[in-house]
């Protein structure tokens, strides 16, 4: 039986139920990745991180949550009430809403129920989180504009169009693996990789996902809406108290949700590793949570590894690398992806294949060494202009003498009027 | 293309330098709870010292506020007399404040006493919730009495001048003195 059919047959309190167990789910996944961040990104700079309230801090996001609900809430006299209202409300709603199609575990009893830990299954349960993503940007856009404000403006702007940009290459890198598994459901896509994951046999989709998820959730070194140097703190620059804890909120819901969707697509989703598979069996199926949760972290681990290693892009160079390398590279992967897969379906020969796959080899070396030749060329072309000397003292260009032409200039002067004095 | 290899190789190491910095000892002092001691020589709260026998080594003589850049230190001098004796010699402080709200541990004024009355202990929390508190009186500058030293107003040692005080030959409180306490 199907896991969509299997979730057909749930009684309407179990939905419930499940529902409630998500956003439990999340809500207690942003307190401990708050904590967790704080933690390791303080062991990356020697420091000891949050460790007062609870045993090891744990409770510390919470104290900052009930911190911030208690803080006095500001609406600016130049915002937009309701728009500045609405706002944070659409970012904390539609990043709930992608866990409903992500498969927690596989087969499992839940109260004398046999079903699946996913809230509902459908055809196009991919496409539907992309689109709840595309949603979720109103919010960002949203608060910007109604904040009356300058640099809320420009930090909303900054992210809708980063988290847009992104998404394009987000969504290339997932239709390989809609060619490969056959369906965009997301429990047929685990299923698919029961053999193989994903992010083996598609690696460069999984490279291109795992990168524009960072920028898609607006995380370091792509945190430019944040970019405090610059913009104070983007988007919620002028909110408080609860709103702003609901965006907080939105922002961690979003990557644990990126997250679970890298581990459903590209890492076998709940499966155990390859080698220990038996362990999914344990606990009538309800160890599979183990490894989902499991990789999830792992995927969490990284976004707060990158966030301690890299400094932030510069915006225009991040505009570039998404449009101009993240987005063809995936075009052209499909496109070799596409091609193989039709081939293998029409069981075109072996002889063929291989041909093709040299052909593409041979064709990427040809582009890469014309680009590097063209490259090289430019830079042999590029020699400085011969301008007349400034009439102030500058640095020396490399290959000058560090000599001042003022200097000189003046010392030719003085001698001059020596000469003609004496 | 290798000038690319290499500089993306090189940005992956970062990623090894972070990961290992992980396991490294750190830094944190966990301060309320553990306390490390200062440098030996670190400038704290203030102390006026007495001699051997008790009596205040500050003569009032007000080199130490002249001293002091930031205007922290009031001090008022008075005449010892027979009967009430404070300091070896002729004048002794009679108020003496220090205002931490204004200090700046420069230490100037330690070096501005003639008489080494004021030195400087490694004492570093100064904090509190009330203007007033901080600024320190005599009582709570004085240092402590130690072993054999008596409380002031009591006479110098006999037959001894504010001289031999100075070149530190009074190593303690006299018997006779030490009896006429415990009376």
């Amino acid at each position: 039986m199907s896991t969509a059919a299997l979730l057909g047959q749930d009684p309407g309190w179990l939905i419930l139920v499940k529902g409630l167990l998500i956003f439990v789910f999340c809500v207690v996944c942003t307190l401990m990745a708050v904590w967790g961040e704080r933690r390791i990104v303080a062991r990356m700079q020697m420091r000891l991180g949050p460790n007062r309230v609870g045993k090891f801090g744990l409770l510390q996001a919470l104290a900052d949550g009930v911190k911030l609900a208690l803080k006095e809430d500001l609406i600016p006299a130049a915002a937009d009430k309701v728009v500045f209202i609405i706002a944070p409300i659409i970012s904390a709603t539609t990043c709930f809403m992608a866990f409903a199609v992500i498969p927690f575990t596989g087969t499992v009893t839940l109260f004398g129920h046999k079903t699946a830990m996913q809230l509902t299954d459908l055809p196009v349960s991919v496409l539907y989180i992309l689109a709840i993503a595309s949603v979720g940007v109103y919010g960002i856009v949203l608060a910007g504009w109604s904040s009356g404000s300058t640099y809320p403006l420009l930090g909303g702007l900054r992210s809708s169009a980063q988290v847009i940009s992104y998404e394009v290459a987000m969504g290339l890198s997932l239709v390989a693996v809609f060619i490969y598994s056959g369906s965009m459901s997301t429990s047929e896509i685990v299923a698919a990789q029961h053999k193989w994951w994903f992010s083996v046999i598609l690696f460069p989709s999984f490279v291109i996902y795992v990168i524009s998820m960072v920028g898609e959730t607006n995380r370091a070194p792509f945190d430019l809406a944040e970019a405090e140097g610059e913009l104070v703190g983007g988007f919620h620059t002028e909110y408080s108290s609860l709103k702003f804890a609901l965006f907080f909120l939105a922002e961690y819901v979003n990557i644990v949700a990126v997250s679970a969707l890298a581990t459903t697509l590209f890492m076998g989703g709940y499966h155990a590793l390859p080698g220990l598979t038996f362990t999914e069996s344990w606990l009538g199926g309800w160890f599979t949570l183990f490894w989902f949760i499991a990789k999830v972290v792992s995927f969490f681990f990284l976004f707060v590894w990158l966030r301690g290693t890299l400094p932030r892009l510069r915006y225009d160079q991040f505009m570039k690398f998404g449009w101009k390398v993240l987005i063809p590279t995936s075009l052209v992967w499909i496109l070799i992806l596409a091609s193989l897969r039709v081939m293998s379906q029409r069981a075109v020969s072996r002889m063929i294949v291989l041909g093709f796959s040299v052909g593409v080899v041979l064709l990427v070396m040809l582009v890469t060494t014309m680009y590097d030749r063209t490259t090289a060329k430019a830079k042999a072309a590029a020699v400085l202009p011969d301008l007349p000397p400034p009439s102030f003292p500058i640095p020396a260009l490399p290959g000058q003498s560090t000599v001042n032409h003022l200097t000189i200039e003046q010392t030719q002067v003085v001698t001059e009027l020596e000469n003609h004095n004496g | 293309m290798a000038d690319e290899a290499k500089s993306f190789s090189q940005q992956l190491l970062g990623f090894w330098v972070t990961f290992a910095t992980m396991f490294k000892k750190v830094n944190t002092v966990q301060y309320p709870e553990v306390k490390e001691p200062t440098a030996e020589r670190f400038h704290g709260r203030h102390q006026l010292n007495r001699y051997e026998d008790g009596l205040e080594k500050c003569i009032g003589c007000e080199l130490c506020a002249w001293a002091c850049p930031a205007d922290a230190i009031y001090v008022e001098g008075a005449d010892n007399t027979e009967e009430e004796r404070f300091s070896p010699g002729e004048r002794f402080g009679q108020v003496y404040q220090i205002n931490y709200l204004r200090c700046v541990f420069c230490g100037l004024c330690i070096e501005a006493c003639p008489t080494r009355a004021l030195t400087m202990t490694n004492e570093y929390e100064l904090a509190d919730d009330d203007r007033a508190k901080l600024i320190f009186e005599k009582d709570d500058l004085l240092a402590p009495l130690r072993q054999g030293m008596i409380a002031p107003p009591h006479p110098m040692y006999p037959d001894s001048s504010h001289l031999n005080y100075y070149k530190g030959e009074i190593t303690g409180s006299h018997p006779s003195q030490v009896q006429e306490e415990e009376k």
